[in-house]
């Protein structure tokens, strides 16, 4: 159900193309005037502030300072700090860590792990279960960074627990701040993929994993001879969904450490905010912020790629 | 219309007339009326002071001025963001108020940026501008030498000290340190006598942010020959002997563990932890801290301790060797601005200086628990009186020095910040200060850089 709704048949789209493509001039004005409204609205809002950051992308635009009087015009100025910025490469670093860990390994493998799990459980199983995880995922994410927070801080609920166990505390906050806000962005988006993947499930069919199991497959290779290469696509869809996600979460890291302690969870949504509003460099701060769109669009390109070739098989 | 002639569906006329309705509205802006005044402050975290002492500033304006409006715009939104939002209103005619609430240490650069109007045309026909202290005039002082702020309030940076435990420890009471030395004896001396209690605070790393630049590590320097900025040349300072004596100081705390577990002292929170916890539970020892510390233990504070001021005792910073003056201060403050914009700065600064004269500036100062700037409010017995530390910390105001309020400044603080937590975690202070070198030079340029000899 899902998988096919993520990716709409390619008819559909052929369809409507056709359909606009046809009419004469009256035709147009018939479509593109209750439309204008809305397109105009795009560009003002939307399209706007796009075209506004790559080109402050491209000045020393500032808050405050000599530079937001006269705003110049600087050409790959932004781009070349940018690379010889070792707070860039860090926050790089991190954010890929974050992804790596809370998206493609933790809320992926995690969510498939839940969605297999609940196959075949009964209706009350599975509805509790779906609304715990999907409850986690509704939450705003200030409220999850909050929760985490106290959870994980020095007289958290976690440390209290360890130490009722007879358990040495831990800092997890300082010791570890980046593996702090990969669980915490693992125990909110694994909804996401657990839904995915849950629809996925249901399209597998049953005749074949019977067929399987008649063969003398075990559980173990019938997941992987079966049940996976029938879901690929969905994975897929669900590793581009996540991805571009998870690079985006901010809100999240900002509550729960700042980016600290230092620079320890400095992802670079966080570092982009810290230059462009802490320290005013709208300009440097819009020039990360294409790096992260340039990053994104990256990944996002790999896994269409994969996709469609997938597609074609 | 063009409109009704192409019998368009009901739905894109509403569509349309919305999108009328909203352009209207961002052109439209805050209705500029000639004869009103409007002023934008912050009362985030239940700052009301500035709220309250400006209702009563509103009727005085509009009864002394005739036809005249003072338009009030409080918002709520974090420090940071603050400063975020003004500057953004500030950036247009059409948003900009005529006066607005500002940082001290932002006026030059939004000076720079062509945000605000210089005030001393407007001061020098105000009788009330002598009683403003000397010692505070660089805080609004831009570098073309005309004022553009008047201030509030301000605060001054000091020692406070439980007295019992420095006692115990055989530590003369009431305590006068006139060196470092002295302050850190003092602090070994009660971690000898009690070794369950931490012997002194002083913000440092980068979680308490501005807190360990400004109340911690400027402390240090301002009592040593060397500055961040040299006002003189107009240059950045770096690798100067008074910047790693301060860095060795604060080594010293943490490496004889006279300070908090390290952990703690990278808590964000540590600022409330000191107010809430160590000093009224006699956790802690000495903390070097700001004058508006005993808010919190007033009977409106978050955590009220009526015996503090017996409990508790106040000295100033010495200096590094006991050099003239003996002690040191750092202040902030806030200040009424205006803006480049505004259409009538005259009306504008009048309004200011009705918010700023003896009495609301006494209520302001003590609602808001500030020390005073103007001299006549400072020495006037209702302020005096109103808390015991009063009288010592406004004292300070004379030796008081100010950040360099420049726009690189944020991320000058910063490494400092860097610089303390790796001494903190075991760097030397000659490499902090080499690397705090070489991140001040690339922030402000190598021309803005000079190195002390």
């Amino acid at each position: 159900m899902a998988s096919s709704t993520l990716t709409p048949p390619p008819a559909a789209a052929r369809a409507r193309r056709t359909g606009s493509a046809r009419p004469g001039r009256r035709g147009i004005a018939r479509w593109a005037v209750p439309l204008a409204p809305a397109v105009l609205l795009l560009i003002m809002f939307v399209a706007g502030p796009i075209v506004w950051s790559v080109w402050a992308a491209f000045t020393n635009a500032a808050l405050t300072g000599a530079a937001a009087a006269n705003t110049e015009f600087v050409g790959f100025e932004n781009f070349q700090n940018l690379l010889a910025d070792p707070a860039v490469w860090n926050a790089t670093v991190l954010t890929l860590i974050f992804l790596f860990g809370s998206a493609i390994v933790g809320q992926n493998l995690l969510g498939l792990a839940l969605a297999l799990l609940m196959q075949r459980r009964n209706r009350v199983t599975r509805a509790f279960v779906s609304t715990v995880v999907v409850g986690a995922w509704v939450l705003p994410e200030t409220v999850t960074a909050f929760t985490w927070a106290a959870f994980l801080g020095r007289e958290g609920s976690l440390n209290t627990a360890l130490a009722a166990l007879g358990l040495p505390p831990q800092n997890w906050m300082y010791a570890a701040p980046i593996f702090a806000v990969i669980l915490a962005n693992i125990w909110k988006g694994t909804a996401f993929s657990m839904m995915v993947y849950s629809a996925a499930l249901q399209e597998v069919p049953p005749d074949l994993k019977e067929s399987a199991r008649v063969d003398g497959a075990s559980g173990v290779q019938t997941l992987r001879h079966v049940t996976l290469p029938l879901i690929r696509r969905s994975i897929l869809t669900n590793l581009i969904l996540i991805t571009l996600q998870t690079l985006q979460v901010f809100t999240l890291i900002y509550i729960m450490t700042g980016g600290g302690p230092g620079t320890r969870s400095e992802t670079l949504p966080v570092l982009m905010y810290e230059q462009a509003f802490d320290f005013g460099h709208l300009g440097y701060g819009t020039a990360i912020a294409l790096v992260l769109l340039a990053v994104a669009g990256l990944v996002s390109a790999v896994y269409v790629r994969a996709l469609r070739a997938e597609g074609s098989v | 219309m063009t409109i009704s002639r192409l019998r368009l569906p009901a739905r894109a006329a509403a569509a349309a007339a919305v999108l009328a309705l909203a352009a209207a509205g961002c052109g439209g802006g805050s209705q500029e009326d000639d004869q009103t005044i409007t002023v934008v402050y912050n009362t985030y975290g239940g700052f009301m002071a500035l709220h309250n002492a400006l209702e009563d500033v509103k009727p005085a304006f509009e009864e002394a001025n005739p036809g005249w409006t003072l338009e009030l715009q409080p918002l709520e939104v974090a420090e940071g963001d603050y400063r975020t939002r003004i500057q953004l209103m500030q950036r247009s005619p059409s948003t900009a108020p005529d006066i607005v609430y500002e940082d001290t240490f932002w006026i030059q650069g939004d000076v720079d940026a062509g945000y605000l109007a210089p005030l001393d045309e407007y001061m020098a026909g105000w009788e009330d501008a002598e009683q403003f202290n000397e010692a505070v005039g660089p805080a609004v002082t831009a570098a073309d030498g005309q004022r553009y702020g008047v201030q509030l309030g301000t605060d001054t940076r000091g020692l406070f000290y439980n007295r019992e435990l420095l006692e115990s420890a055989g530590v003369e009471v009431p305590w006068e340190p006139e060196t470092w030395e002295d302050v850190l004896e003092a602090a070994r001396a009660v971690q000898r006598e009690h070794p369950d209690v931490i012997p002194f605070n002083m913000y440092s790393g980068t979680p308490a942010a501005e807190a360990s630049s400004m109340q911690g590590f400027q402390m240090l320097l301002a009592g040593t020959e060397d500055r961040l900025y040299d006002e003189a040349s107009g240059l950045w300072v770096t690798r100067s002997q008074g910047f790693n004596d301060s860095l060795e100081f604060v080594q010293t705390v943490w490496d004889e563990e006279l300070g908090p577990p390290i952990e703690d002292a990278l808590n964000p929170n540590i600022g409330s932890v000191v107010g809430q916890e160590w000093l009224p539970e006699g956790r802690l020892a000495i903390a070097l801290d700001g004058s508006w510390k005993s808010q919190t233990w007033l009977e409106t504070g978050g955590r009220p301790w009526p015996e503090w001021s017996e409990e508790l005792g106040w000295t100033a910073m010495p200096t590094q060797n006991g050099q003239e003056p003996g002690r040191v201060s750092m202040s902030g403050g806030w200040a009424l601005a205006i803006s480049a914009h505004s259409p009538n700065p005259e009306m504008a600064f009048e309004a200011i200086s009705i918010a700023t004269n003896r009495e609301n500036s006494l209520n302001y100062v003590s609602m808001a628990s500030e020390i005073p700037v103007r001299d006549d409010v400072r020495e006037d017995p209702a302020y005096v009186e109103a808390n015991p530390a009063n009288e010592f910390f406004s004292g300070l105001v004379d030796v008081t020095e100010f950040r360099p309020a420049f726009a690189e400044y944020p991320q000058v603080s910063d490494q400092v910040m860097v610089a303390m937590e790796s001494v903190m975690t075991g760097s030397t202070p000659e490499e902090a200060a080499q690397i705090y070198a070489e991140e001040v030079t690339g922030i402000v340029g190598p021309e803005m850089v000079t190195e002390a000899p």
